[in-house]
């Protein structure tokens, strides 16, 4: 990619006001810096949910909440329509946790009640009996190019993926959707349940993302610090 | 009847096993103070306790020991104290209000806090709210700055609300009533907010703290200068302690020599000396706590150490680190240390702050020049730090 991209990226990081329990801010950190690193210019709108959904954002960011704040997002983004438009229009969207369940068509609330999603992803997600809490590993579905992820999870939701979307990667450690698969794409629409600010460690996925918005290939950059992380995490994790 | 005697020795955990109900004993006829929030529960404790004294002897768990068993043995231990002061974790306050009907509860701040174990805190204010509802003889001190605390505080039959201001905010977006958006509303005078889309909002406050002077209901102002403890978040922590200690007739004139009294909390804001270094002990947890201990860090260029841990006490999960605008560190020398000290890295670069990682905290001592230095750690790093330097309480 050139270094003269003609317009900034636009990421818009989805409700921090109800996705936002830890960390999720890394996540456009990561990518603002990545970009910026190859000369790329961004443009970052914190959107609130009292707020209009921009339909010409590059990348949508999405992340954890707790019950009843996830109920909220899914029904301001379902009244409001515009993550819907722009994702048709192939937007980039990333979600994790709360915001990857919510991507699906439904999922589960506070009691186990069914509620609906936005119907992004072809998933459909409730609760489990345990909480899962700890390390994730796993190996990222081969068309993806990417790297082996690692993340922390902590959610109590299953997920049960549909004919029209592929797993993202296949546990090696930890729980994911609960069979044995963690989170889901289709397209250039993707979700994980490792939580926060997943991108830190997976710096490969970022630079997915970033690949898919500017539609072409970046230069590499100097790794060396993430790099270092991800070998402790992948150690400490996997002997 | 168990357990009177001395608590260390009997020990809370087994006094509760021969006796399910030794805490409701232990508290009864006494007065009792719960005292709970994410940050500031011990130091708000230990300054309770301390204005307390004039009344008589007061038992309380000074060493954080914040469940049950602790309760039980910090009462156990003072088998004559009429008063008691009991630090509470956030999830134990139904528990602990049903078992000791507690006179008074301290309310002081909810944010987001090592979530791989602590429970959601909307759900918490809301198990306080039930709780509270069920306790009628229970009045509540809370801070109505902060919009989670006042509603988890808000169906109590009483309450005393105090203006004792709020710094982290990413918590307190959204209404804890009706989810609609909080509007905010700061000026030098007052800082309001309302939801736009129900009836919820701040209530009036009966105390006020602006900058370091607090206004008691019947108008007199008070300085908090003669406090020991540095920063906003000490002066939070020290006008709650004043309407605490008020409702016991304490008034504010005799409690503030005694807040002034109190230097550091179990190695909290401690100063040790080492090879010409005076280190000073920040502990923080989470990132309300970070943005506390900024603040009363010495200005650049003065240098900082940090050390981070991720065991079972400190969250095993570091996602945190990212909610933390660590920005503020630039343009001076900052050391990094700690089990996870790679995170810290990672989340330094990305902040442009420039950073030296070393592996204990000894080298980042030894690297800086004889003068100050500032630390600030996480819980098992700071308990690390603590011991390495000596206990300092």
């Amino acid at each position: 990619m050139s270094s003269d991209h003609p317009k900034p990226i636009k990421i818009v990081w989805v409700y921090p006001d109800l996705l936002s329990t830890y960390g999720d801010q890394g996540n456009t950190i990561v990518l603002e810096r990545r970009a910026a690193l190859r000369g790329i210019p961004t443009q970052t709108v914190h959107l609130r949910s009292d707020e209009r959904v921009p339909v010409d954002g590059d990348i949508f960011l999405l992340g954890g909440g707790e019950d009843r704040p996830q109920i909220l997002a899914a029904q301001r983004l379902r009244r409001d329509g515009g993550l819907y438009e722009a994702a048709q229009r192939g937007a980039v969207v990333f979600a994790v946790c709360a915001g990857y369940q919510l991507l699906g068509h439904e999922f589960g609330g506070e009691e186990g009640q069914p509620v609906p999603g936005l119907g992004l992803l072809d998933i459909r997600s409730g609760r489990g009996r345990q909480r899962a809490v700890g390390e994730i590993v796993g190996e990222v579905a081969a068309e993806l190019n990417v790297p082996r992820i690692t993340g922390f999870e902590n959610h109590q939701g299953i997920t049960h993926l549909g004919q029209r979307v592929k797993p993202l990667a296949k546990v090696v450690t930890g729980i994911g959707n609960g069979d044995g698969f963690e989170g889901a794409y289709s397209g250039r629409v993707l979700g994980t349940y490792m939580h926060g600010p997943a991108l830190v460690r997976n710096p490969g996925l970022a630079d997915l993302l970033l690949r898919w918005a500017v539609g072409g290939d970046i230069q590499p950059i100097d790794d060396s610090w993430a790099g270092r992380l991800r070998e402790e995490r992948l150690k400490a994790v996997l002997g | 009847m168990a357990g009177r005697g001395d608590g260390s020795v009997i020990g809370g955990k087994i006094g509760l096993r021969l006796d399910p109900e030794l805490l409701t004993r232990l508290a009864r006829d006494r007065k009792l103070v719960l005292v709970s929030a994410t940050n500031g529960k011990t130091t708000t404790t230990r300054l309770i306790t301390s204005a307390m004294t004039p009344l008589g002897e007061v038992a309380t768990n000074a060493f954080g020991a914040n469940m049950p068993t602790g309760h039980v043995s910090a009462l156990a231990a003072a088998p004559d104290a009429r008063y008691g002061v009991l630090e509470c974790d956030e999830k134990y306050v139904p528990m602990v209000l049903a078992e000791t009907g507690a006179n008074v509860v301290a309310l002081m701040n909810l944010s987001r806090d090592q979530m791989d174990r602590a429970a959601e805190i909307w759900l918490l204010a809301g198990k306080w709210r039930k709780a509270l509802e069920a306790s009628p003889q229970s009045h509540v001190i809370a801070n109505c700055d902060d919009p989670l605390v006042t509603w988890g505080a808000s169906t109590a039959k009483s309450v005393t609300w105090v203006a004792a201001g709020q710094h982290w905010r990413e918590d307190s977006w959204c209404c804890p009533e009706c989810g609609g958006p909080l509007d905010r509303e700061d000026t030098d005078e007052d800082s309001n907010w309302a939801c736009r889309e129900c009836h919820f909002s701040r209530p009036r406050p009966d105390w006020v703290l602006k900058g370091d002077q607090v206004t008691a209901p019947d108008g007199r102002s008070f300085q908090l200068s003669n406090l020991s403890l540095p920063g906003r978040a000490n002066r939070s922590n020290a006008a709650i302690a004043l309407a605490v200690v008020n409702q016991f007739g304490v008034p504010p004139e005799q409690a503030l020599p005694l807040l002034g009294e109190v230097r550091s909390v179990a190695g909290r804001y401690t100063t040790v000396e080492h090879e010409g270094r005076r280190i000073r002990l920040l502990l923080s947890k989470n990132p309300a706590g970070w943005l506390e201990a900024f603040d009363v860090l010495e200005p650049a260029p003065a240098p900082v150490a940090l050390s981070i841990n991720a065991q079972g006490p400190d969250g095993r999960d570091t996602s945190w680190l990212w909610d933390v605008d660590y920005r503020i560190l630039r343009g001076r020398p900052v050391w990094v240390t700690g089990e996870r000290r790679v995170d810290l890295a990672v989340r330094l670069e990305a902040a442009d702050v420039q950073f030296s990682v070393v592996d204990d905290i000894d080298q980042a001592v030894m690297a800086v020049p004889p003068g100050r230095l500032d630390v600030i750690a996480n819980y098992t790093a700071f308990q690390t730090i603590r011991t390495r330097y000596g206990r300092v309480v």
